[in-house]
């Protein structure tokens, strides 16, 4: 029995362009297209036909004749049995037809006999549409975020499928949201804030870490074994078992309110990491290289301003990104610390206009974008680097 | 002579570890004790303001005779309920001026007033009244008296330092008939987020581990979920499920899927049918899982590539020829290279799933059957203002910590280094 691959592979083979034409569909309805009949079960026989043309016709006749007409074709029928869509939308549907002709045109009946070739199939399509399906999931969140906003609030409640964006709005209606978040909610300076908080953060965690990490790596003494599992140990501790203390010995103290508390609190809780991140770095260092500077006379100062810091650099800077991205996405100590707005940081800020009802949802879109935006460039510009740190400090998050 | 190496070298070692270790000690460590210190204490939130006797000054001119004013003094005990003792009063005066008629309770010496107030109770209030004149008969200016500020001391009991304790906390803690619940919620989070964010994120590994046109790209994207901050994400989904103008509502109801809005975020419970079974699904609960497995499969997945980048490309070679198929390969070759590291992701996602705060506080704030046991820190603590009650569940979450953590060094402690 040779049918079984044959089968497989149609309805594989179907299904995934019905899905993916589907998507396609759910896409264009959200730029504000009024359709509103998904039709799985006709576009799936209409696949399946597809499917079967290309296979009975193998290489009966040239391959590009093959992929020109059968997706034209394709489309064709798609029109007649579907809703009347603009042209555009049409396009999209050849353009999808004829990418999944291209993709099986090898496929023959002979090629179906083949060993595995089901198996093949079906690992081929499955991962051709979890591309499809990741880009989707991942991608869609930060474009609603981003395209609402650049909306009105009559246009969000009037009609919440349309997400396109309207040039031809003029420049400050357009940028209206950030122009309203900038002038009345002073995102200004909590962008500042936030800087300031996140940049501090790093240079003291460097500054406390890389000592502590070079005695760790380099250094014996006594207790070293318990140190380096209690850090591994006291990293595992979260953040909301600490709040109440911290909160109450803050409030006693005056530090709440303050930016030098949430300096000391980050710093304390990203300390761990870092030491455990740049210790295993110092230990790839050779020590030859260490005992050369001794010779010179250094001390343990002179070692690691001019041999340890240079040679790490790659780490460091490992370290450095990733405690910056902790202290600028923080949000539980900045709500329990903060609840004076002018000591906010953005993630703060962003929640008090949630505190009020009545904020409309594209400022509260506005914020979110300008806290996400510099991290995510952040992140696309150095991410090798901000990767080997989030392997590294993963087990936390 | 090595032994005073080793001696320069164990010093060097502690000066280099001191900064850090305090600060962590200070900041981490501390207050996991100190919680169980606050846990067995019945302390509001208001209470944690150190009582303090406070005075406001206010001067006023006396109609019939201008040379002389009258300062009022408004005393109160700025607590509610601590009693505060042996206050000491104090405020200087310019030169030439001296009081009229001084209380009993004062007195004047070098240009200063001294006053003993003795105790006061709690929400004590006093005016209490000085006239004072010129000695030279010439009229006083009112701004120089104002701009001198009195002072004031006394001491009174911070009541996170008393000893007085009490089981209260715990009982009622445990007594809740929603702990088993709370429990309950807590594990269902915890336990789905991880496993579905494994699932998920092994996927994304195997697919990222082919080649194939933007691989790159899809990589970067991947991880984007975990690197914008959950605030503006938490946010953003909110808005994604709203039941009036959210757009997966919206589409769901334009396409005929569902007649009318559902509110994936607020109900609490749904009824699904299955194959003629009622399910009744956790909804809001499910929603918050799968926002959790959104936001932290890209660190499974961060972590199986990883480990799937380091398998030997022969082994699939010799497959190939011994002629295995695409599932052979991965269940023979690929599931074993990886059950080490999924078995580590498990444990670390759990222990982390288990604490997880943010995520839930702003999707849903722990309401529809969304309250885990750090929701209920937070509430006990904050929204219940029972600082009391809050850090005795920090205290239970802290021993289930413990206990996992003791599991996972006991299961695989010895090889997490191996990766």
């Amino acid at each position: 029995m040779r049918y079984k691959p044959l089968l497989i592979y149609l309805f594989i083979s179907s299904i995934f362009l019905t899905l993916v034409g589907s998507i396609w569909k759910i896409m264009a309805t959200l730029q504000g297209l009024k359709l509103t009949e998904i039709n799985f079960n006709i576009n799936f026989l209409l696949a399946l036909l597809l499917s079967l043309s290309i296979v009975l016709i193998g290489k009966k006749i040239n391959h590009l004749i093959k992929i020109l007409l059968l997706p034209l074709l394709f489309t064709f029928i798609y029109i007649l049995i579907n809703e009347a869509a603009p042209i555009w939308y049409n396009v999209g549907i050849l353009l999808i037809s004829l990418f999944f002709t291209n993709r099986v045109k090898n496929y023959t009946l002979s090629y179906l006999k083949e060993d595995f070739v089901s198996e093949k199939i079906v690992f081929d399509f499955l991962s051709l549409f979890a591309i499809v399906f990741f880009a989707f999931i991942i991608l869609f969140p930060f474009y609603l975020m981003f395209v609402t906003s650049f909306k009105l609030q009559s246009e969000l409640l009037f009609n919440p499928l349309d997400l396109s964006i309207n040039f031809t709005k003029n420049i400050s209606e357009q940028f209206k949201s950030y122009v309203v978040i900038f002038k009345t909610y002073d995102f200004g300076r909590y962008i500042y804030t936030s800087s300031i908080v996140s940049i501090g953060t790093v240079i003291i965690t460097l500054i406390f870490a890389i000592p502590a990490a070079y005695a760790v790596a380099r250094l014996n003494f006594f207790g070293k074994t318990f140190l380096s599992t209690s850090i591994l140990i006291i990293y595992m501790f979260p953040a909301i078992v600490l709040v109440i203390p911290l909160y109450t010995v803050f409030s006693q103290l005056g530090l709440r309110n303050s930016i030098e508390g949430l300096l000391i609190v980050y710093t304390a809780t990203t300390l761990p990491v870092a030491i455990y991140m740049l210790q295993g770095y110092f230990k790839s260092i050779p020590k030859e290289i260490e005992d050369a500077g001794l010779m010179d006379g250094q001390n343990w100062f002179g070692i690691i301003i001019k041999i340890i810091i240079p040679l790490s650099l790659p780490a460091i800077a490992s370290v450095a990104l990733y405690v910056f991205m902790i202290a600028w996405n923080e949000f539980l100590f900045s709500l329990m610390f903060l609840d004076n707005p002018k000591s906010f940081t953005l993630s703060r800020a962003i929640n008090h206009l949630t505190g009020d009802a009545e904020t409309p949802r594209q400022y509260l879109m506005a914020g979110s974008v300008v806290v996400t935006l510099p991290i995510l460039l952040i992140f696309v510009y150095f991410e090798k680097y901000l990767v080997s740190g989030l392997t590294a400090g993963s087990v936390k998050g | 002579m090595t032994d005073t190496l080793s001696k320069i070298e164990k010093r060097t070692a502690y000066t280099l570890l001191l900064p850090a270790v305090f600060l962590v000690f200070a900041i981490v460590l501390f207050p996991i004790f100190a919680n169980i210190w606050i846990s067995f204490k019945e302390v509001q939130l208001k209470d944690i303001r150190i009582p303090e006797p406070r005075a406001k000054k206010i001067v006023k001119s006396i109609s019939e005779d201008k040379t002389k004013l009258k300062i009022v003094y408004r005393l109160r005990n700025s607590s509610l309920i601590e009693d505060i003792n042996n206050i000491k009063f104090s405020d200087k005066l310019p030169k030439n001026i001296e009081p009229v008629d001084l209380d009993s309770r004062c007195i004047f010496k070098s240009k200063k007033i001294k006053c003993d107030f003795g105790n006061w109770e709690a929400k004590y209030r006093e005016n209490f009244e000085i006239i004072i004149q010129n000695i030279n008969g010439d009229l006083i200016d009112k701004n120089i008296i104002k701009s001198q500020k009195p002072r004031l001391s006394g001491d009174a009991d911070n009541i996170l330092l008393t000893t007085k304790f009490s089981l209260k906390n715990f009982k009622k803690v445990f007594n809740e008939n929603e702990f088993l619940d709370l429990l309950l919620t807590t594990f269902y989070f915890t336990f789905f987020g991880t496993v579905g964010a494994i699932i998920f994120g092994m996927f994304a590994a195997q697919l990222v581990n082919q080649k194939f046109y933007g691989r790159t790209f899809m990589r970067s994207i991947l991880l984007f979920p975990y690197v914008g901050p959950v605030v503006a994400l938490a946010y953003t989904w909110t808005l994604l499920l709203d039941p009036n103008s959210g757009s997966l509502n919206a589409l769901l109801v334009n396409f005929g899927i569902i007649d009318k809005p559902i509110n994936l975020l607020g109900q609490k419970y749904m009824t699904l049918n299955l194959l003629g079974f009622d399910i009744k699904l956790r909804l809001a609960l499910t929603t918050v899982i799968m926002f959790e497995i959104w936001r932290y499969f890209p660190l499974a997945f961060l972590f199986i590539l990883a480990r799937l980048q380091a398998v030997p490309k022969d082994l699939y070679e010799a497959a190939e020829v011994d002629g295995a198929g695409p599932l052979r390969k991965f269940v023979n070759i690929t599931l074993p290279q990886i059950t080490a590291i999924l078995s580590i992701l498990f444990m670390i996602r759990f222990i982390w799933n288990f604490n997880k705060f943010e995520d839930i506080f702003l999707l849903t704030g722990g309401a529809s059957g969304t309250r885990t046991l750090p929701i209920n820190v937070y509430q006990q603590g904050f929204a219940v203002s029972d600082i009391g009650m809050g850090s005795a569940v920090s205290i239970v979450i802290v021993m289930l910590l413990i206990i996992f953590m003791i599991i996972y060094f006991k299961l695989i402690g010895k090889r997490a280094n191996e990766i």
